[in-house]
């Protein structure tokens, strides 16, 4: 066997140098990972030498070091937030108890889950990205869907960590179950639905980390709260990480709208709906944006599960997830009392109920979400009437296009209106990405590996990565 | 009047990820619905913001005399303009410390008559800092330039000055203190360096300055000297403070027009300015249609400061001709000999409306980098000496020698 030296190899804070047994559980693993990596990682890019930031060290100085490393030698660490002294349980029936910094008997079947479907989005995404180097529009922007592959790789290094280190044989057996589902697969499928839909084009990309990714955000804020303090501490570094996958997405859609309207006014098109007349300018009309937004926005909106649950209500209550900045929430954070308002389906109306708050947990925290992307959609349309364009993106009804939860037996438009099977099978194609609209974008997406440009459909960035001139070369393809 | 750099974030690039406000350790990052900003009563300028940041939003610095308030910046849709202090600045001359530094650029101007900044060039700020109220200048990095084992100990060195405005042009100079007094009890004048790096920082957008310091040594009577200043500056250590005055110079300063042709002629540390003259092309204009053209001479490449980064640098940025006086086995070589083997480029150049000549370095190559101008002017139809004349008076031709 290849000896290899992991105090260099994995930057660490968790002491793996003195700490044998997970030393062992580890060097198991490693090897999987890398052959995991080769085999379903970027695609073609494995040689090439990429501009990327690495973790060292959990100080805000530390950790983003950047350098030129080949992906599969890219420092997958494993870092925790530094520790918070005499830290307390800040949630739930255990509320004020010191924070376990072992697994609690009573709830390890319910942490091992948690941790396994969080453990299971990480190299999902990867998977499904793995083509999309092929068409990058940029140095630039190949060098951020890298970047986002090998921390979405840390992520998957640092769940599988607390597998090893906190649930023996069965975290053991877990970690190389994730090593074995595959995106898409038909027997052997990632956990959660919209993490086996396929990554096809740079657009569904950027609203796919705008989207789906702060889901991720949310659900990692929320286990961040933990009253298992190694998954709080883990959770806290991660989402350091995963701002910026936000900021490639929010900035992805943002720089396809800034070249949309651009083009428009450089060719005199005021009517944003004169799809032809944009579309012959190269660029991504507008009504093809709004339909991707519905699409990603509600497979992301699925994620979050049923609005009332009583599984999330157990995880409150035990202390092992909780709410968005819970400890900034002024309340008693134990709920017995609370209610909290729920958009429900009653005698088929919309209707706002007051729901026991502990079983709303889940429509709670995808509220905090649908806040959060309203925000950056603000942003998006700031650019289109700044450029004088009449037209505005939104956030569909939350009822719309859903396959999970109350709303998934119903049908409904964007605006909210209740309609029958046939009406929105007959108009389906207005509101999601019909096939022209996939052809069309398939059709821009021929790569650009010049340093410096862009292709056609997207703006450069107003900041390099690292503040790097413009024409940096990110990756080094031509040798 | 004092001015501030104050740390803003750019609501144009932020994705309002709540990152630096989690960072901040001492709570000066808040945000509304709209915006995340910086407290300026609170910020330390500890940077530890700074790398966390997935956007660079959080990287944006201006100068300002009143800084910003919280409920301002809240409101902003984009950063504000930077404002132009100049008047207010000239304002805090100090007249002695001015004295003293005239004096030196005197001496390195000297022979040039009355020289003008060329028509383009942006407007310098001088005299911000003096010796009564220096600034402070924070070494984050210090490195040999010059090979090991060679006699010239070249170091590279970075001054940051944290939340301090000091506005510099590449061409300009600033003034060091040695600490300590001489041995006739008096404080040590203040020693001149030219900046090595452009108007926007050693590192893009940070307010930090390079400079290029030869250790100098004398050697007399079998005992051997070092320069005060010079020592003092190569020895520092990171995180050393320095007193800095000036900036000074407002003629040796770079045309901002992109059509500029830059002859530059120097010698060892001459090369500073010209560093930071083709850095600012490189990061701001690479494709100007301006040529940059680099005689460069040293004793061997070990001996030539950047010598791996200029060969590194595209050949359609610049035109680099080296000149070596001390290789083995090859003929002395002395800049204006490389200036002569392109004496068709020089004076097809020279002849242009929008060509500007630098000369910096030794005091000895002067005269003989004048004649080889001379030499290829007549070879080529020219004057030089009226060329010259009409070069000065328009801020064409620039000499800085010690």
């Amino acid at each position: 066997m290849q000896q290899v030296n992991y105090d260099e190899l994995i930057p660490n804070n968790v002491d793996l140098a003195n700490d044998r047994r997970l030393k062992r559980a580890l060097e198991q693993w490693h090897p999987g990972f890398i052959d995991w990596w080769l085999d379903m990682g970027p695609e073609g890019f494995q040689e090439n030498e990429v501009y990327l930031r690495t973790a060292v060290g959990v100080d805000p100085k530390g950790w983003a070091h950047f350098e030129f490393v080949k992906m599969p030698e890219y420092r997958w660490g494993i870092f925790l937030a530094p520790k918070e002294e005499a830290r307390t349980i800040p949630f739930g029936r255990h509320k004020g108890e010191p924070a376990w910094q072992e697994v609690p008997g009573e709830y390890r079947a319910m942490l091992r889950r948690l941790i396994s479907i969080q453990g299971d989005t990480e190299p999902a995404s990867v998977e499904q990205q793995r083509h999309l180097g092929k068409t990058a529009p940029s140095l630039y922007d190949l060098r951020n869907l890298f970047q986002v592959n090998v921390e979405e790789g840390r992520h998957l290094w640092a769940m599988v960590y607390l597998l090893q280190a906190y649930f023996g044989r069965d975290g053991r057996e877990e970690a190389e179950a994730l090593l074995e589902r595959r995106s898409g697969d038909q027997d052997k499928p990632r956990m959660l639905g919209a993490f086996n839909e396929d990554t096809p084009d740079w657009l569904s990309f950027f609203m796919f980390t705008f989207f789906t990714d702060r889901d991720g955000k949310y659900q990692l804020e929320s286990l961040a709260q933990s009253g298992f303090d190694p998954l709080s501490r883990t959770c806290r570094f991660m989402l350091t990480e995963e701002a910026h996958h936000m900021f490639v997405g929010e900035t992805g859609v943002m720089r396809t709208v800034e070249r949309t309207v651009q083009a428009m006014n450089e060719a005199g098109i005021t009517d944003p709906h004169d799809v032809e007349a944009v579309r012959a300018l190269g660029v991504i009309d507008l009504p093809t944006l709004q339909r991707y937004i519905n699409f990603h926005f509600t497979v992301s909106m699925d994620l979050f599960g049923s609005e009332t649950s009583t599984n999330a209500a157990n995880a409150f209550d035990a202390g092992i997830k909780g709410r968005f900045h819970e400890t900034k929430i002024e309340d008693d954070h134990q709920l017995h009392n609370d209610t909290y308002p729920v958009l429900k389906l009653v005698d088929g109306e919309f209707e706002t109920v007051e729901e026991p708050a502990l079983n709303a947990l889940n429509a709670r925290l995808r509220d905090d979400y649908i806040r959060d992307c309203a925000s950056g959609v603000k942003r998006w349309n700031k650019v289109i009437s700044k450029a004088g364009v009449d037209f505005e993106l939104t956030l569909p009804h939350q009822a719309f296009h859903r396959q999970v939860g109350q709303f998934a037996e119903i049908h409904v438009t964007p605006e909210g209106e209740m309609i029958d099977a046939e009406t929105f099978a007959a108009r389906e194609h207005e509101w999601l990405p019909n096939k022209a609209d996939q052809e069309y974008v398939a059709s821009l997406m021929t790569r650009c590996y010049e340093p410096g440009k862009f292709a056609g459909w997207i703006n450069p960035p107003k900041v390099g990565v690292n503040q790097q001139p413009g024409d940096f070369e990110y990756v080094r393809i031509h040798g | 009047m004092a001015l501030l750099r104050q740390h803003l974030i750019d609501p144009e690039v932020c994705i309002r990820c709540n990152t630096c406000e989690e960072t901040c350790p001492i709570d000066a990052i808040t945000h509304n619905e709209d915006n995340y900003v910086v407290d300026a009563d609170k910020c330390n300028f500890c940077m530890d913001c700074i790398s966390p940041c997935p956007t660079g939003a959080i990287d944006s610095w201006r100068t300002v005399a009143t800084p910003y308030a919280i409920e301002a910046q809240f409101e902003w849709e984009e950063l504000p303009e930077e404002i132009e202090y100049e008047e207010e600045v000239e304002a805090a001359v100090d007249a002695e410390a001015a004295d003293e530094v005239e004096a030196i650029l005197e001496r390195a101007h000297a022979g040039q008559g009355k020289v003008t900044a060329p028509f383009s060039a942006a407007h310098p700020h001088v005299n911000t800092y003096s010796r009564r109220e220096p600034a402070i200048g924070k070494v984050v990095g210090n490195y040999r330039l010059t090979e090991p084992g060679t006699d010239s100990e070249i170091h590279h060195i970075v001054l940051d000055f944290g939340g301090q405005a000091f506005p510099v042009l590449e061409g300009q100079s600033i003034g060091v203190i040695p600490p300590g007094e001489d041995e006739r009890g008096r404080p040590h004048i203040v020693r001149l360096y030219s900046v090595a790096s452009p108007r926007d920082g050693e590192r893009p957008n940070h307010n930090n300055v390079a400079l290029t310091v030869k250790r100098e040594r004398v050697e007399k009577d079998g005992k051997v000297y070092y320069g005060v200043a010079s020592s003092y500056l190569c020895g520092l250590e990171r995180g050393a403070e320095v007193q800095v005055t000036g900036p000074y110079g407002d003629t040796f300063l770079m045309p901002n027009h992109p059509q500029a042709n830059i002859i530059m002629i120097c010698t060892g540390t001459g090369s500073a300015p010209f560093r930071a003259m083709t850095e600012r092309r490189r990061r701001h204009a690479p494709d100007a249609a301006g040529r940059l053209l680099l005689f460069f001479g040293a004793r061997t490449p070990g001996e030539l400061p950047y010598h791996g980064p200029l060969m590194k640098l595209p050949r359609g940025l610049i035109d680099v001709e080296l000149a070596f006086s001390r290789l083995p086995d090859r003929p002395k070589q002395y800049v204006q000999d490389r200036m002569r083997a392109r004496a068709d480029d020089v004076a097809a150049l020279l002849k242009a409306d929008n060509t500007f000549v630098y000369v910096c370095g030794l005091k000895g190559m002067e005269s003989g980098v004048d004649e080889a101008l001379g030499d290829i002017c007549r070879d080529h139809g020219l004057d030089w000496t009226a060329l010259r004349k009409e070069y000065r008076e328009n801020g064409r031709y620039h000499v800085e020698t010690y």
